[in-house]
Order: C-alpha cells, then structure tokens, then sequence
C-alpha cells in the first residue's frame, strides 16, 4: 500500500539580491517524484545541496512546495481540513542527526518523550508517566531514565529518546535525517538495528536520509539518488548499490570507501564540484561533470525511464528518436568502461 | 636504521584547575613509523587519538601534561627540544592538517599569503618567491586556475578547494611526516575521494610518511600500510591494514569491523557492540572495553593486559592474544 506519494515536488528558495550581487532562485529540489509504501524504507543519498534535506522538510510540512503534490494514504495535503493536517503531522514523525541538539536540555527525558502525546492528546499525568515507561522499554532505555535530563546520557541514548519521543503518537512514516551520523561507529549498528527491529515490530514506513551509502544500502527497501535538486535514479536498494546504472551513481558508489583493503572499486573520480543550484547546467545537470557525456547531454533534460528494473534519468538510457534503443555515443576521454555499464545488465 | 618516527612509552594526562581530577588519555603507548609509510590511527571520540597527535607536535592546551615517555623524530627526542626548535621543525620537517579547513585559515589573508608563509618563516623566501611557489604549490594540489586562486580569500572558495590549499600550506616546505586529523570528514563523498587521491599521489611524490587519525576504517582500508586501534586512551591493537582486517586479535578491533554496514551486505542485522565507550576519568578496573567484551575473562576484570606479540609486526593489548 503506498504510503506516501510525492508527486513532481519543486521546492525554490528565492535568494536577495546583496550588495554587489543580483538575487536568484536557489532550486532546491525541483521536479522529484517518489512513493514511500507503508512498512518499508526509502533512503535518499547524494551529497550536499542536491535537495535530501529539503525534500524531508517537504514531507514533515515544514517547508511549503513551490507547486507539486503530496498524497498521504490518498488524499492531497493541500485539500486537507485543519483536522486532516493535525491527522498527518501525527502520522509522521521525525528523528535528527544531532541528539545533542534536538532534545530540550531542561526538560526530564520522561517530558520529553511525553510532550507529542501533552499535545496532541491533552494526557492526564499519570497516564502520561505510563505511556513514557512503555516507550522507554520499547527502545531499550531503564525504568529511570524517565525522571533524568538529556545531559545524562551518551549520544547513542539520546538518539534512543529521541526515537521514543518520535513513536509517542504511534506515527506511519518516521523521517530519519542522519540518525546515526553523529554517534560514535560502535555505537551505529545498535541504533541502526533497533530501528530495522521496530520497523518490523510496529510496520513503520521510513524515509532515511544520509550520506553513509553502505548504511543506505543496509537500511532500506528502495534507494533515491538526489543530484542538484533531481532525481537520478531510484530503484531497489540492492541493486543500485551493487549495480548503479547512472553515472553519478556508479561515481558516488566508486567514491564510497572499501570494506576491506582488497576490496577494490571501479576507478571512477569525478572531476569538480557540485555546481551552485542558484545556476544549474541546462540538459542534464550532472553533464558537467559526467565522464560519459554525450553532445546531447547539454541541451536536453533526460527523462526518468525504465530500464534494469529501476528508474534512471540519463541518456544512456534514453532512446533517441528515430535511432530506436540506445546508442553508446560515447564521446569522452576516460570514460567508464566497465562491461555492465555497456550491456546496462547486471554484473 | 632508525625510523622515521618513534614513540615511546607515551603518556599525556590532562590536569584539572586544582589537580582534582586527572584523566590520562593517552596511556603507554608505543609504535614506529618508517619514512614514506602510512599509518592509520582509528578509534573513537574521546579514545585519545587526537591528543596522541597533538602530543607528537607539542601543541597541547593547557592543562595536558606529557607525563612519560619519549617522542623520537628522525633519531632526536622531541621532548627535550626548547619551544623555538620545536617551531622550527613544525610546518618544516612535521606538518599536520586539521579535520575544519576553514578554522585552518584565516580569513583575512589571501591564499598566496598564508601558502607562502611556511616559505617566508622557515626558509626566508622573498614574498615574491613565495607567491610564485604558492601557485606551484597549488598547481600540486590540482586546484583549477591557480593564477586567480592565489589572490582570493578562503570564503570565496568550496570546502573541499580549502582542504585543498590546507594541504598545499602543509607540504610547502617538504615535510617527512604528515599527520592528518580526520582531514576528510568535512568533505561530500565524491571530493572525499578526490582528496584522499591527492593525499596519495602528494605521498608517493615526496615519499611523505602519513599518519592518519579517523574513525572511519574504510578510510584506513583504502589509504593505510598499517593501523593502530585505540580504545580508552590505550593501543590496543596494532599491525598491518590486511592482517587486522583478516584477523584481528583483539575483541574490540573485531567487533568494530562486524558492526560497520557493508555496500554489499546481506546480513540481516549487523553485530552491534552492547554498551558504550567508557569516561575516561573513571575506567572500569582492568582491561577497560571489558564491560562491553564477548569473550571476557575473570583475569580481564582485575589486570590491565600487557602488549602482547601476536605474529611479527602485531600487537595486542588483549589476554586471550596471549595464547
């Protein structure tokens, strides 16, 4: 059942002209089309600026579109009543990267956890007190943690409250916005395993963004890849992290560190930075910066198609017309040149 | 031969105001590093990598103290030197690059200025000598346009073209020794990639010895001939990159590798370490990562495990190496 369906979301934040400098649009996520299914994980990766964040702001209604739609089980967001608004923002809760920030350092972790439910719910105390030892057992906190404040515990526990505080109002969907990028690396895999336990314990829908490509690939169902504010490639998880067909994938998953010192990737070292999304390239956006550019690249904006059981936004992919499927016009110097890229197959 | 480097028994402690409390963080630790080698230093927050360094180059805050030990570069005692010889062999023989490039530079000076500076101080080059390696230098780090660069100011340039110049200011006087402190951790994956590249091709180049303080054991994975694990302010294990990651003899060491999400994974659940690193200024008696080791022992809860061999070139800190 799809949960959630975003449907050609732009989200642009006009920018003031400064003193010496004229204004501008910054494009921040423009024209992006994903569906979250109810009980599963869609991770977003890319890297700074290409609209991840932006995109969750969207979803948690703390940003308004610039025009596209959000469907919650259905309806449109835009149409809903304030009774049907107060309905969604309970059904989707949040977890930030930094615990250190995101909880109240005056409050007891027992108000924290509670203070959704005081919200929402108007909770008797008492009632209140019960509801925040459930939870704090739910994610394997102590009993008395509940009377304690923040600065009380490591940064792994934070994030536990953190996570409790977001299950209080029993949502659908749990926004996940580098969860676990703050902790300690022995610490991860507990975070990481505890929300795959509740996932499958109370069938949560998350919507995972990082910019850790192997705890994408680990967490989630479907991965989104997210380049200037488009969306490249979106399909199963383990396949495009095992075999990414656009190019910025395939560079971004060849720049992700090895495993183990014989663990050897494909050679692929993008040239460059991220263009400024104030004056994205026209064609493609990552034409720039593409090893396999083509003349076309340039002057047309690829479609999402079809193709390996995924969706990819390149003109690899794309027929061109009258040429029928794909040529490999392939017009640059130190291109990819692995047999998967060629076939568009699986390894 | 002697090695490039070599640490000896080291100990820093820092000192409360009123010597109330005292916690040692880095704790009797030893190693070699040979000229043109690259040695990883992994650990977490808090586990005393980033004080070993700043021990190396003399650069503690207040209220660190080196209590013992020996830090011998290229044969000579480091600790025995006065502060002017020690400013003499920074930036020169040892250089170092810190984890925020944009704390690493000041704002107020153009980039020519502060990549010619080590050239100004140590070699007593003329400005415009300087200003004329300065765009060699940036031409080395591969940073586009290097004529304009030069007379720009850090805050007109990205993140990963800042790392950039901070590496350029630290090889400008041909360093032996490197030592970079989470240089990467700033930087989006791809430019990650083009700068631990740099760091690689600069190394061969000049036959630079690296130390490489991280948490991330990819890096090490990708970048390292050997790596030191440290835990507690202790080294608990140190040996060659493939050997550690093939066969790890501390607990620790092993459970770190199994608690890292792999691209390929087919795991279900990733093997996650109960607990949590311990405060320094209260260790649990004996082995400190005892509370939280799957194979703990009585003798580990009462005894502080002494460095034990475990094949050539491989040590650990852990009593079950030592059969």
């Amino acid at each position: 059942m799809t949960l959630l369906e975003v449907d050609n979301l732009v989200k642009h934040f006009p920018v003031k002209g400064g003193f010496f400098t004229g204004g501008g649009v910054v494009r921040a996520v423009d024209g992006v089309s994903f569906r979250i299914e109810a009980g599963r994980t869609v991770g977003v990766v890319g890297e700074s600026g290409c609209g991840k964040t932006t995109t969750a702001k969207v979803v948690l209604g703390l940003e308004t579109p610039t025009s596209g739609t959000l469907r919650f089980e259905g309806a449109d967001l835009q149409t809903l009543d304030a009774a049907g608004r107060r309905r969604y923002r309970r059904s989707v809760q949040a977890v930030f990267q930094d615990p250190f920030a995101s909880l109240n350092p005056r409050m007891r972790v027992g108000a924290i956890i509670t203070e959704p439910l005081v919200v929402h719910e108007q909770l008797a105390r008492g009632e209140a007190r019960e509801r925040a030892l459930r939870l704090l057992d739910v994610v394997s906190l102590p009993e008395r943690s509940i009377d304690l404040f923040p600065h009380e515990f490591s940064g792994g526990q934070r994030q536990r409250i953190a996570i409790a505080r977001a299950l209080a109002l029993e949502p659908k969907l749990i926004v996940l916005d580098e969860p676990v990028s703050a902790l300690d690396v022995s610490i991860r895999a507990q975070i990481l395993n505890l929300l795959r336990d509740l996932q499958a314990r109370l069938g949560l829908a998350y919507l995972f963004i990082t910019h850790d490509l192997a705890a994408v690939a680990y967490m989630s169902h479907t991965v989104a890849v997210m380049y200037l504010g488009k969306l490249v490639e979106f399909g199963p998880a383990r396949a495009v992290a095992t075999a990414p067909q656009h190019p910025y994938t395939r560079a971004l998953f060849a720049a992700a560190l090895p495993s183990h010192p014989d663990e050897r990737r494909e050679d692929v070292t993008l040239v460059g930075e991220v263009p400024s999304p104030l004056a994205p390239p026209p064609g493609c956006r990552f034409h720039t910066r593409c090893p396999v550019v083509m003349e076309r690249c340039a002057r047309e904006e690829p479609p999402l198609v079809h193709t390996d059981g995924r969706l990819v936004a390149c003109h690899l992919y794309s027929p061109t017309p009258g040429v029928g499927p794909w040529q490999p016009q392939r017009a640059a110097p130190g291109s990819l040149t692995s047999p998967s890229f060629t076939t568009g197959g699986a390894p | 031969m002697t090695p490039l480097l070599e640490i000896d028994r080291l100990t820093t402690r820092y000192v409360s105001a009123r010597g109330a409390r005292v916690v040692e963080a880095v704790s009797d630790i030893s190693f070699r590093l040979e000229a043109g080698e690259t040695l990883g230093i992994v650990g977490e927050s808090g586990s005393g990598k980033t004080t070993l360094a700043l021990s190396i180059m003399r650069l503690l805050p207040p209220g660190a103290r080196i209590a013992a030990g020996a830090v011998r570069f290229e044969g000579e005692d480091l600790l025995a030197k006065s502060d002017g010889e020690m400013r003499r062999l920074r930036g020169k023989r040892i250089a170092m690059i810190l984890q925020d490039p944009m704390a690493s530079l000041n704002p107020l000076f153009t980039v020519g200025d502060q990549v010619g500076e080590s050239l100004r101080v140590h070699e007593g080059a003329s400005r415009r000598t300087a200003w004329t390696r300065a765009r060699e230098l940036l031409t080395a780090v591969k940073i586009p346009a290097p004529e304009a660069r030069v007379r720009e100011y850090p805050h007109q340039l990205s993140g990963g073209m800042r790392q950039r110049i901070v590496g350029a200011i630290a090889i400008s006087c041909e360093p032996r020794l490197l030592i970079a402190d989470e240089p990467t951790t700033s930087l989006d994956v791809t430019i990650q990639a083009q700068y631990l590249n740099l760091l690689r091709d600069l190394q061969r180049e000049h036959g630079l010895a690296l130390i490489f303080i991280t948490h991330n054991l990819g890096i090490v994975a990708r970048m390292c001939d050997r790596v030191a694990v440290m835990y507690a302010g202790r080294l608990v294990e140190i040996g060659p990159v493939r050997r550690i990651f093939d066969a790890p003899a501390h607990p620790y060491t092993r459970a770190l590798l199994e608690s890292i999400p792999r691209l390929a994974d087919a795991r279900a659940r990733l093997t996650a370490i109960d607990g949590q690193p311990p405060d320094l200024a209260a260790l649990p008696v004996g082995c400190a990562f005892h509370p939280r080791c799957p194979k703990v022992e009585d003798r580990c809860r009462r005894e502080v495990p002494t460095d034990i061999a475990v094949a050539e070139d491989h040590r650990a800190r852990c009593w079950l190496a030592a059969r």
